[in-house]
């Protein structure tokens, strides 16, 4: 029986600055070679705990901490961040806090720099490393000029240059297209079989995660641990959608098809499963894709062009119709012009040629503010947007600078408030809300200007199940409401498979797609380009041989349920 | 923050708060100017922000902020630094540092005292800076006429002051706004 | 590649000396010219830099708007005093050959001799300058800059600088137009009252992301051991060779020049008047 590599026992710890304890109790064991996944919805304590696990608790975050906990059977609050850095890598989740390099290069070396190792060893180091992770060519370039991905395999390589034997991720997916995602959760498999690693991802995306072939699955919930098991027997408890987790497409699936799948084994696997004696049941789940709902246009875009540089042309002769009170989803690969369409929907940017219009009447010689009273674009960063200390001012702010009157004022952003749930902390200080409420209250304030059309860029990052599940609920609200067109950019699958009614692909500035997502996710080609992944319901359908996958992609649209 | 061990003096949380206090010092130069409707002379965002990460990292801090964010937009835009300029810049924000001793930012809450006090140590500081060392060191290292010298000092010290007294205050203002405080929230 | 200043990979011996020297170099000339007001020396130093520059194979349009930006300033500079010190050129040199003119407001061969230096004085740096931002490959910097006994701390702080600019203008540019969309002014349309607060409010969101930002990346670093040893290495460091002995020694050479015309001319004046 080897020795655990982490152990835990009995650990509680509260944070100096708060009155509550942030995690109780918590007793678990990671043995060496073991791939982890710590999942939690947002505030059940996983990050406080992978704190604990670097060193960053008590070093950069004060608090008081009871218990045992050992890494490599010491004690780990004996040790300092530097001496633990050596044994556990992190990676953190915002990618470019993570690359302080000014190249891939630097980056790579960043940790023998600070070693004070001679150069010659240094260089020997990153290219083997650079190499290994496929950036052999790309060591001279800037964090700007990469991929999400490609900052990814820096930050990798960065830590794996240390030669520890535990690796630590903090949300790896949040800042991934999904197929950058996959390839992500691919390489971290590959690396820890080639190298007998132990990999620690604290993650609320599982259905990606469970692709990387994880070992164990530890449940938090409000700082306790709920669950600690394999994968399967995680599923097969139902644990997940408990604590305001998303279960995978297909076990939703399943579960509507009222398969006990309690008793299939390797349930977690959806390469795996065998689910053929419930083919029929999940046959008869079929729904015929819902096409065409909304037939009034609303905005035209019309034979757009622009180009950031002359040389290089993003949009040629771009041409679609959105009609009134669709939603809309946006999908393709970072870069290809999803930002730059909203941008030049918005008025950020101008075309140089072609037009828009809402309701047959050019916009383009409208001002950037008189373009937000009929176009709203909220941010995918809220603290990007937010200007005022409480709520109530932030909503207000830009009636206020309308000149609204004050009644008018007070009704319409309370109206808008009540909407979104907030009307109760009018009064807060915005610091004191969630990054979900944030989210929400930005998209608040740009409500408030009763705009015909919504755009969010990316509306579910770096939010957990029930935060988008609110959100949803929340913009079908306003859709059904107040028949607000509602456009998303978003690479988020479970977004597009349950709420989206119609998606535009677009690539490299061509308009290369514009069909039902439960189309688009049953259609390989389409996904590929897209940088999106198949649904694991395709994969299933395509497991059991049946056709038309795409109308069981359809089953699990939920359907917004909303009593006026 | 306040047990955070020291290591070789100057911490990585400085090195840091340099390096992007620099970098933002930089943006706002070169990309916001608000005209104040004399020709030539537009109220300085960049000192504002100055003085707020130098009231919140310190003396050192703002000196290097002030020195690497000077010099670069020179740089960029004029090819060589002033360097009279530079070092009055520095020293703008090593001085408008030492108001981290009373303004005690990351504790308690600003009162009008404390603002007060801000705003007249940045007056002082201002003055001292822009009409006694940058036309000083423009007489000294390039042999500049004095009067002109002079002339420019006082400009800039006076739309720096008025800059620093609008931007800077609603900036510590809004920071120490922001910072989550222990009290009841009750829904209503 | 980070391309703030310009910098280009090129194939000559400029690109291929070492930072450290070429900011040795830099600093070297910038000074002994600070320094100096020798006409001569200074003219000679801007010819000799403009050679250079030259041989480095930059090109005209790449450096055309920092050279109207300084020729604008110098102007405005050698305007305000010819408008505020007319006879300050008098005053240098002891002298006074009036040109015409008379009273306040005469032009003194003096005066105009002044200027002409200043202006020299505000040009001769610019090729210098231009050599070592476009030929130095940004990374080295900070490299260089400890290397000439900058603490490594501080000379991080200037490459983490140069990292995050791109990234601080990048949200700079999002939030304000995500501020002017929310209807925030602050072009001479408002007034300036308005305009204050509406600058303001749009760079609230930058300071806070920045302040953020300070935070985690401070965390990232220390994971990755910053700050533990008392000295560092760069992987960009670059060996010295010949050429960067020769950078040195014909700086020192030229300082030296320098050094001999100020005992020569028995101060920093050059004064053809006596």
């Amino acid at each position: 029986m080897t020795a655990p590599l982490i152990d835990f026992k009995h650990v509680t710890f509260k944070y100096h600055a708060q009155a509550e304890p942030t995690l109780h109790d918590l007793s678990f064991q990671i043995y060496p070679g073991e791939k982890v996944l710590i999942a939690g919805a947002s505030g059940s304590g996983k990050t406080t705990l992978l704190r604990l696990l670097n060193g960053l608790i008590p070093q950069a975050y004060p608090g008081d901490v009871s218990g045992s906990l050992t890494l490599n059977g010491q004690d780990i609050l004996d040790q300092s961040l530097f001496d633990l850095s050596l044994q556990a890598g992190t990676v953190l989740q915002d990618s470019d806090a993570q690359f302080v390099g000014l190249t891939v290069a630097e980056d790579i070396a960043f940790a023998l720099e600070n070693d004070h190792q001679p150069v010659g060893k240094i260089k020997t180091a990153v290219s083997k490393w650079a190499k290994r992770f496929g950036l052999g060519e790309r060591l001279d370039l800037s964090p700007q000029a990469l991929s999400g991905g490609q900052k990814q395999r820096t930050a990798m390589a960065g830590v794996l240059v240390d030669d520890g034997k535990l690796l630590l991720f903090d949300e790896p997916l949040a800042s991934l297209d999904p197929a950058a995602g996959a390839a992500a959760m691919a390489m971290i498999d590959k690396l820890q079989t080639e190298r007998d690693l132990t990999v620690v991802i604290i993650e609320h995306r599982i259905e990606e995660v469970l692709n990387a072939n994880v070992d164990r699955v530890i449940v938090m919930s409000q700082g306790r641990i709920v669950a600690n098991g394999t994968p399967t027997k995680i599923i097969q408890s139902g644990i997940l959608s408990q604590n305001g987790l998303d279960e995978p497409l297909y076990i939703q699936l399943l579960r509507r098809a009222q398969i006990d799948i309690t008793a299939i084994p390797r349930i977690s696997d959806v390469k795996a499963v065998d689910v053929s004696q419930h083919k029929l049941a999940i046959e008869q789940l079929k729904q015929t894709v819902k096409r065409d709902r909304h037939l009034t246009p609303q905005l035209i875009i019309e034979d757009l062009d622009f180009s950031y540089e002359r040389s290089q042309p993003l949009f040629k002769q771009f041409h679609t119709v959105i009609n009134q009170g669709e939603i809309l989803g946006i999908v393709g690969k970072n870069g290809s012009g999803k930002t730059t369409l909203s941008h030049l929907l918005t008025g950020f940017l101008t075309p140089d040629s072609g037009d828009i219009l809402l309701d047959g009447t050019s916009v383009l010689q409208q001002s950037i503010k008189e373009r937000a009273d009929h176009i709203g674009y909220v941010l995918q960063n809220p603290n990007h947007m937010i200007t005022k200390t409480t709520v109530f001012e932030e909503v207000a702010s830009g009636l206020i600078l309308r000149h609204v009157s004050e009644d008018e004022i007070e009704a319409r952003v309370r109206r808008v408030l009540k909407l979104i749930d907030l009307d109760s902390m009018r009064h807060w200080p915005i610091s004191a809300l969630s990054f979900g409420q944030k989210k929400r209250l930005t998209i608040a304030s740009v409500l408030v200007l009763s705009p015909e059309i919504l755009i969010l860029d990316e509306p579910t990052a770096g939010q957990d199940a029930t935060h988008t599940a609110n959100l949803l609920k929340f913009l079908s609200r306003i859709n059904h409401n107040e028949q607000t067109t509602i456009i998303i950019i978003t690479h988020d699958m479970h977004l597009l498979a349950n709420f989206v009614q119609r998606t535009l692909v677009i690539v490299n500035g061509q308009l290369i797609g514009d069909t039902t997502p439960a189309e688009l996710l049953a259609n390989e080609q389409l996904v590929e380009m897209a940088s999106l992944c198949t649904t694991s319901i395709y994969q299933l359908a395509a497991r059991l041989d049946i056709s038309h996958p795409e109308e069981l992609n359809a089953a699990i649209v939920t359907e917004p349920v909303w009593n006026p | 923050m306040n047990n955070r061990k020291k290591s070789n003096g100057f911490s990585v949380r400085s090195v840091v708060a340099t390096g992007i206090g620099a970098a933002v010092f930089f943006v706002l130069m070169k990309f916001i100017s608000i005209p104040t409707g004399i020709s030539n002379t537009n109220i300085n965002v960049a000192e504002g922000w100055l003085a707020l990460i130098a009231g919140l990292f310190g003396p050192v801090v703002g000196l290097l902020v002030g020195f690497i964010g000077h010099t670069l937009n020179d740089a960029v835009t004029y090819g060589s630094p002033w360097w009279s300029w530079v070092i009055a810049d520095a020293l703008f924000g090593f001085l408008l540092g030492l108001s981290r001793r009373f303004l005690l930012l990351e504790y308690g809450d600003l009162t009008a005292k404390k603002l007060i006090q801000f705003n007249i140590w940045q007056v002082v500081v201002n003055i001292f800076v822009w009409v006694v060392v940058a036309p000083v060191g423009d007489i000294l290292i390039y042999k500049e006429a004095a009067q002109k010298v002079f002339l420019q000092g006082a400009v800039t010290a006076v739309v720096n002051i008025v800059s620093v007294a609008v931007i800077g205050s609603l900036l510590l203002v809004a920071y120490v706004k922001s910072r989550p405080k222990k009290s009841s929230l009750r829904s209503e | 590649m980070n391309n703030l200043f310009g910098y280009k990979k090129r194939n000559t011996w400029l690109n291929h000396t070492t930072g450290t020297s070429k900011l040795v170099g830099f600093l070297l000339l910038t000074t002994m010219g600070m320094i100096s007001y020798d006409t001569r020396f200074l003219f000679a130093l801007g010819l000799f830099a403009v050679i250079l520059m030259q041989t480095a194979q930059i090109k005209y349009r790449e450096y055309a708007v920092m050279l109207k930006l300084v020729l604008i300033f110098a102007v405005i500079n050698l305007v305000m005093i010819a408008v505020l010190a007319p006879q300050y050129g008098t005053q240098l040199y002891g002298t006074r050959h009036v040109v015409f003119g008379s009273g306040y407001w005469s032009i003194t061969q003096e005066q105009l001799f002044y200027e002409f230096n200043l202006l020299l004085k505000y040009l001769f740096s610019l090729p210098l300058a231009i050599i070592l931002l476009f030929t130095t490959n940004p990374s080295e910097f900070s490299a260089g800059l400890n290397k000439i006994g900058v603490p490594y701390k501080i000379a991080y702080a200037f490459s983490i600088t140069l990292r995050y600019i791109p990234d601080v203008q990048s949200d700079y540019h999002t939030i304000n137009l995500a501020q002017q969309a929310r209807g925030y002014e602050i072009s001479k349309k408002a007034s300036l009252k308005n305009r204050a607060k509406g600058a303001v409010q749009i760079i609230l969101p930058l300071v806070f992301t920045s302040l953020d930002r300070i935070e985690t990346i401070s965390q990232a670093m220390e994971l990755r051991r910053f700050g533990r040893q008392k000295q560092r290495s760069w992987y960009q460091e670059q060996s010295f060779s010949i050429r960067d002995v020769c950078m040195f020694i014909g700086s020192l050479i030229i300082v030296g020049i320098g050094v001999a015309l100020l005992i020569h001319n028995g101060g920093r004046l050059y004064n053809p008047f006596k």
